[in-house]
């Protein structure tokens, strides 16, 4: 019997993994419910790319302010010790490699580490990119989370990606509902499985090459 | 005596001329300078370029002067948002070019000009259609894409206090793109909620000292929020 991590419980599979004393930019989406499993207990700084590093919880309802937001321009809070920068230097510490470890949501992401998240490609379509090319070349390590295969069962961890690229050979970690993959150098190597998941199953729902942990 | 103080927002857009390329700072809801957007609506400019993160939101601000067919071209990062409606039409009915520009090239572009810097070679967005046609470079094993500067002739961005010098302070992430835009245009107006005497901003603190910008303008206060600043 397998089952399907939840969205939820891939968030903490991710927070697991982040070394306390890391800063770490968790983009929109999926990947931002990952600091609901980052408690006060976790030191782990918090950067927004709009300009705060030490970024705290939304506040409650009544208490916003909307001077205070994050980059999915939502309200956010400050932690003792955060920092308020302009757009230049926040990018600044993202390009120029500052961050531990940046959390993305994706469309696919290649065997060599390609990353696609910022368009579909669909013909009409009005294109936006905001931060995601900066956020994918812009820590030393780029973990990816989304679900195992799109909604009609394709793979979304290809050979090549058939979306438009927002970075090459960027993705280090991808965390879906079924499994949590490293992208090696010589291509994608099994790190966990969801429960009941073994490596012929997830494999055949991943359109690369998949090798078992070394160490397993 | 040097006073950049102005005493209306329509005083310190009156000279903005069609064809102009003006920089509003803002992202989010924090450090829009709305004041400064609605006073360029009623000045009549037309053909103008317009940088900005986004392409306008709702009916007010920024997408108000999309609708009233004032903007020729937007360079930003993300046009495309649940309220950008004014945008969407005219960019799909070929009446607003668009440069999409990733985030963070976005700004040090934007910084570039105002650091006298001719061009920069960049990580960012090598190897993707945003980086079709330009110059590439390896450099130490990685690629980079050639980005050249974005200069401005206004730029309308919004501080928190400021002094008859132009030194600005900002608040929380209002600060965002201001202190970038103030020093790539040739005429930066800031709107500040308090115009300090003279030496009673702390020196330490100042976040864009006065040399960058050239018109202050005091605006009342207005709530950020529920818990936020009271007007």
């Amino acid at each position: 019997m397998t089952k399907r991590w939840t969205r939820d419980q891939m968030a903490a599979r991710v927070a697991r993994d982040i070394p306390d004393g890391a800063v770490v930019n968790l983009g929109i989406g999926l990947p931002t419910r990952v600091a609901n499993h980052l408690g006060p207990e976790r030191e782990v700084i918090l950067h927004s790319e709009n300009g705060v590093l030490g970024m705290g919880p939304a506040p409650p309802a009544g208490q916003e302010d909307f001077d205070l937001i994050n980059a999915g321009k939502g309200p956010v809070t400050l932690r003792p010790g955060g920092a308020f920068f302009h757009h230049a230097d926040s990018f600044a510490m993202m390009r120029g490699g500052h961050l531990d470890i940046c959390v993305l949501g994706a469309y696919q992401v290649a065997a060599n580490g390609d990353l696609a998240n910022w368009s579909t490609g669909a013909p009409g379509a009005i294109p936006a990119v905001g931060g995601a090319m900066d956020l994918a070349i812009g820590a030393k390590k780029t973990f990816v989370m989304m679900e195992h295969t799109t909604k009609t069962g394709e793979a979304r961890l290809v050979e090549r990606c058939s979306y438009p690229l927002t970075g090459l050979g960027c993705v280090a970690r991808v965390y879906t509902d079924i499994a949590v993959i490293d992208v090696t150098p010589t291509g994608l190597v099994l790190v966990d499985a969801a429960p009941g998941w073994d490596l012929a199953a997830i494999q055949a729902l991943t359109g690369a090459p998949l090798a078992p942990h070394p160490s397993r | 005596m040097i006073d950049k103080v102005v005493s209306s927002c329509q005083a310190a857009v009156a000279d903005v001329p069609d064809g102009a390329t003006v920089m509003i700072g803002g992202f989010g809801t924090a450090g829009l300078p709305n004041e400064l957007t609605e006073a360029l609506i009623a000045q009549g400019a037309r053909e103008l370029t317009i940088v900005n993160n986004n392409a306008g939101n709702g009916d007010s601000g920024l997408a108000a002067l999309i609708a009233k067919g004032r903007v020729r071209k937007i360079i930003c990062s993300f046009p495309r948002q649940v309220d950008s409606h004014h945008f969407d039409r005219e960019y799909r009915a070929g009446r607003l070019e668009l440069e999409l520009v990733p985030q963070g090239n976005l700004a040090e572009r934007i910084r570039a000009a105002g650091a006298g810097i001719g061009g920069f070679f960049t990580p960012t967005g090598y190897g993707t259609e945003l980086a079709r046609g330009k110059e590439t470079r390896e450099i130490d094993g990685r690629g980079y894409v050639f980005e050249t500067p974005i200069h401005a002739d206004f730029a309308l961005i919004k501080a928190e206090r400021g002094d008859r010098w132009g030194n600005l302070t900002y608040r929380m992430t209002a600060r965002n793109f201001g202190p970038v835009m103030a020093m790539a245009a040739r005429v930066t107006v800031a709107t500040v909620h308090e115009v300090a005497a003279l030496g009673a901003l702390d020196p330490e603190a100042i976040v864009t000292p006065g040399i960058f910008v050239q018109r202050v303008v005091p605006i009342a206060r207005s709530a950020t929020g529920a818990g936020g600043l009271k007007p």
